[in-house]
């Protein structure tokens, strides 16, 4: 009997193992699980809060390519945010262009940004990259602060239209919004999914692992590094472009150090070097001042604690680290010794 | 000139002098051990040939072009690779991610085929992948390819570090005290591993203490002391030399 | 046209006043995350707020009629003591574990964070207004009018970082100090208590931050939970202009941004003030990355 137990034990699959087996089918369950949220939930109020677990999703994701996969600690990521927001309200509200054109401007522009900071990483690294980007954010803060004539100073921007699609107005009550925040995070994902997998995931992480190794073994470390700077600010000012249309109403005050911070505590939270971790950041620190209301008060608190805490007992965030799970080789790999 | 030709570097850091006036010419096939004293400056010449530091003054050529100017990406690519006194592994990165960096130089697709997973993509990296299994099958690492290469016993980690190198297509690998905190077992079996190389056509450079390892394998080896070359030829000849030993032993005293 | 000039030059002569006055508050910050980060490689991203605790502290002891200088002495002690706590607590487990270097950056913007907002809850997130200091009137020098309270700030400034340097140069825990700044490893093996001299160098730091706040706080009469946020960027900004770990250096540096930033409130207009200096800072970096006196290393493999 003892003996039958311990077979079954010794040959249980642990969950993990199935739910990597099952993978297609458990993302396959998620998708269908998040189109249908809207008809499930039936709440705006939620909808709103699940919105912007999406956009602080994007926010994670782009911030996670440059500190969780490369290592290059910056506390400016707001900027990029803001950039994209910025360039996309100032468009469309003089021009009227639409959205869907000025969202990938916006993104564009933020890049554009993300390679004007990311060459300073040329020489610096560690705290003084930490310390560059953070004055690089208050500096585009005071930007969009004085140049009253484009961005109405402290005022800040109103009225932004919000996204028209195919003759139909884009709202947090028809859902467009959350459709169309679902497919900027479908997109998102996937581009950063595709580039951790391929020799630029793998170069990024050996710069963060350890910098003189990478560079013995060819890796051209500031091209790879500028490149985590360009697409993680790519994704944050498509981030930002979006969160302007959705709001309606931008100023400087969105975009301070907190919110660079609270993007690094989601990086941090949910774990350096992951996708998924990003997601379980998001969720956990948007969502918990909403549920818990007494909290309010104490975000910044909690937030303060969540890092320190992090850093004192799980460094590598709740899904950082090790993974239980297997490699995963590309499609057609024939493993002998599986 | 020959394959490797190392004609007087000298390196200085400020007023310190750690090469002066050293050459060393490498042909192919060789292993050519580089032995000396701690502090010698047997690493500081490992980090010129790569391109960590950049020479004060002198030369080297790798197949008769000048790679002393050159950055260490480039000489990489040129076909030299390292391995590090104190094991540099990515150790957050799987074993096999850890040879597939190697390949690094020679995995050919551009930024937009990865994002676009292109068909040249696809089959690059499949390529690749299999090239690695090889590497790792080869070095006996091939039931660690799942495992991070922080997880891996010293042992491995060394062999990690060298199939890692040899993933760069390297035709030239330096090797800086493999056999550091290895016990007699392990040289033995790393004696084995070098001999292999060789075998396969890689030229290799080695910096070691282990005398037995180094008289076993080299077919030259080169003695720096202070910065400066003080003696070369076959391992039995080095073994005799007066001014190695007393680099090793110190000056004999006058009247002992 | 005369009028005018020497109008032009007593603006001027003021202006140099002003920046000397912020500047060396500056300085006195900058000291502090110089001392840090020369003996641990940390940017200790807590002095703002550790800055704006002390400044608390003074109001909370002069609101309960201690007497100025007894408040500042108590605020002073507490501060340091915050200070202590906050590597006993938090940065020496990261030591012990041997984290990475970001590690204990990351944990003191938490620890920032932590006591800013612990301020805002206990002593409200409003701004309070704050006694004025040393009020004995005007002096005049080279033709313009000084407050005193500006003079009483440039000097006890003075003195304390006189008497900083005196510490670091002239004691055996400075000399300690400068042992564990060289090599902390060496001077471990020769009986050096490192972790004493940490505690000891925050307790600086603990107390130099008290100073610094009470003093801004005595010359703009009000304090916040929200107060060394900027206060503490800029005199990083300055710290690392003058090549951070580098004491004279941060003294100039601190001068150099308050200065800098006073001009530029006056002739660009007051919203661009806060950005000097970390405009300085990033051109700085850029041109020479290890500050304008700072040493550089040689890179080992």
């Amino acid at each position: 009997m003892d003996d039958l137990r311990r077979l079954i034990k010794e040959n249980r699959i642990p969950l993990y193992r199935k739910m990597d087996q099952y993978r297609h089918y458990i993302i396959a369950g998620l998708l269908l699980l998040l189109l249908a949220l809207p008809y499930l939930l039936n709440s705006q109020y939620i909808m709103r809060i699940i919105i912007m677990i999406c956009v602080y999703s994007i926010l994670g994701m782009s911030l996670g390519l440059i500190t969780g996969y490369t290592g290059q600690t910056s506390l400016g990521h707001a900027a990029f945010y803001a950039i994209g927001a910025y360039t996309s309200a100032i468009i469309s509200v003089t021009y009227g262009v639409s959205f869907f054109i000025t969202a990938p401007i916006a993104a564009c522009v933020a890049a554009l940004m993300g390679l004007l900071l990311g060459l300073p990483t040329l020489r610096l690294s560690g705290t003084y990259l930490a310390i560059t980007t953070l004055g690089f954010a208050e500096v585009v803060r005071m930007i969009f602060l004085n140049w009253e004539r484009v961005t109405n100073g402290p005022l800040g921007i109103s009225r932004i239209p919000r996204p028209v699609f195919f003759g139909i107005e884009l709202t947090i009550a028809n859902n467009g919004m959350y459709y169309l925040v679902l497919a900027f995070l479908l997109l998102t994902t996937l581009v950063m999914h595709f580039i951790v997998r391929s020799k630029f995931g793998r170069a990024l992480t050996a710069i963060r692992d350890d910098e003189v190794a990478a560079v013995m073994m060819g890796v051209r470390t500031t091209y790879y590094k500028i490149i985590a700077f360009v697409v993680g600010a790519f994704f944050a000012g498509l981030a930002g472009a979006f969160y302007a249309h959705m709001i309606r109403f931008i100023d400087p005050n969105t975009f301070t150090f907190d919110t660079s911070i609270l993007i690094l505590s989601i990086v941090i939270l949910g774990g350096m070097g992951t996708i998924k971790g990003m997601f379980l950041g998001a969720i956990l620190l948007i969502s918990f001042p909403e549920l818990l209301r007494f909290v309010q008060e104490y975000r910044f608190v909690l937030y303060g604690l969540i890092l320190v805490l992090m850093m004192r007992f799980r460094p590598q965030g709740l899904l950082g680290g090790q993974q239980k799970t297997d490699y995963a080789f590309p499609k057609g790999m024939k493993v002998d010794n599986q | 000139m020959a394959y490797l030709s190392i004609d007087k570097i000298s390196m200085h850091f400020g007023g310190l002098v750690a090469l002066e006036d050293v050459s060393i010419q490498v042909e192919p096939g060789e292993i050519v051990s580089i032995i000396g004293p701690n502090g010698a400056g047997k690493t500081t010449l490992f980090n010129v040939i790569t391109g960590v530091y950049k020479p004060t003054s002198g030369s080297i050529h790798f197949e008769n072009q000048p790679i002393h100017n050159k950055e260490p990406q480039e000489i990489v690519k040129a076909g030299i690779a390292r391995t590090f006194q104190n094991i540099r592994l990515c150790k957050d990165m799987r074993v096999i991610e850890n040879v597939l960096l190697g390949m690094h130089t020679h995995t050919d697709y551009h930024f937009w085929d990865a994002v676009f997973r292109t068909k040249k993509f696809k089959t690059i990296e499949l390529e690749k992948h299999e090239e690695a299994l090889r590497i790792l099958t080869s070095i006996g690492l091939q039931d660690q390819i799942h495992n991070y290469a922080t997880n891996l016993p010293y042992g491995a980690q060394r062999r990690l570090e060298i199939s890692r190198a040899i993933a760069t297509k390297a035709k030239i690998i330096l090797l800086d005290e493999p056999a550091a905190g290895m016990n007699a077992f392990e040289t033995d079996a790393l004696l084995d591993f070098i001999m292999e190389l060789k075998i396969q056509g890689f030229t290799i450079i080695l910096i070691e203490h282990d005398m037995r390892l180094v008289m076993n394998i080299s077919d030259r080896i080169y003695v720096i002391d202070h910065g400066k070359k003080i003696a070369e030829g076959l391992p039995k000849d080095i073994a005799k030399n007066p001014r190695v030993i007393e680099a090793y032993l110190g000056r004999k005293e006058e009247n002992a | 046209m005369v009028t005018k000039k020497r109008w032009g030059e007593r603006m001027v002569m003021e202006q140099l006043i002003n920046g000397l006055t912020i500047g060396i508050i500056y300085a006195l910050i900058a000291v502090g995350y110089s001392l840090v980060f020369g003996i641990l490689r940390l940017v200790n991203f807590s002095h703002g707020s550790v800055y704006a605790f002390g400044a608390h502290m003074s109001l909370l002891f002069i609101s309960m009629e201690f007497g100025i200088v007894p408040a500042i002495i108590a605020s002073m002690i507490f501060t340091g003591m915050l200070g202590i706590a906050i590597d006993k607590l938090s940065l020496e487990p990261l030591r012990m574990k041997g984290s990475k270097p970001i590690a204990a950056l990351i944990t003191t913007i938490g620890i920032s964070y932590i006591i800013q907002n612990m301020l805002m809850i206990v002593f409200g997130s409003e701004t309070k207004s704050f006694p004025r200091l040393f009020n004995y009137g005007t002096v005049r020098i080279f033709g313009v009018n000084v407050g005193s309270t500006q003079i009483a700030i440039f000097f006890i400034s003075l003195v304390l970082l006189v008497a900083l340097t005196a510490i670091i140069h002239y004691t055996k825990v400075g000399l300690a100090m400068r042992g564990v700044e060289q090599n902390a490893k060496a001077s471990y093996l020769m009986g050096i208590n490192v972790n004493r001299v940490v505690t000891f160098t925050f307790f600086l730091g603990g107390v130099s931050a008290a100073i610094a706040g009470t003093l801004v706080s005595g010359y703009y009469q009000m304090v916040s939970p929200g107060m060394g946020f900027m206060p503490g960027l800029k005199a990083f900004s300055a710290a690392v202009l003058g090549g951070i770990g580098i004491l004279y250096g941060s003294v100039i540096g601190g001068l150099v941004v308050g200065i800098s930033e006073t001009f530029a409130a006056t002739y660009l207009g007051g919203s661009y003030r806060d950005a000097v200096a970390f405009i300085i800072l990033i051109l700085v970096l850029l041109v020479r990355p290890n500050g304008l006196f700072g040493k550089k290393g040689i890179k080992k493999v």
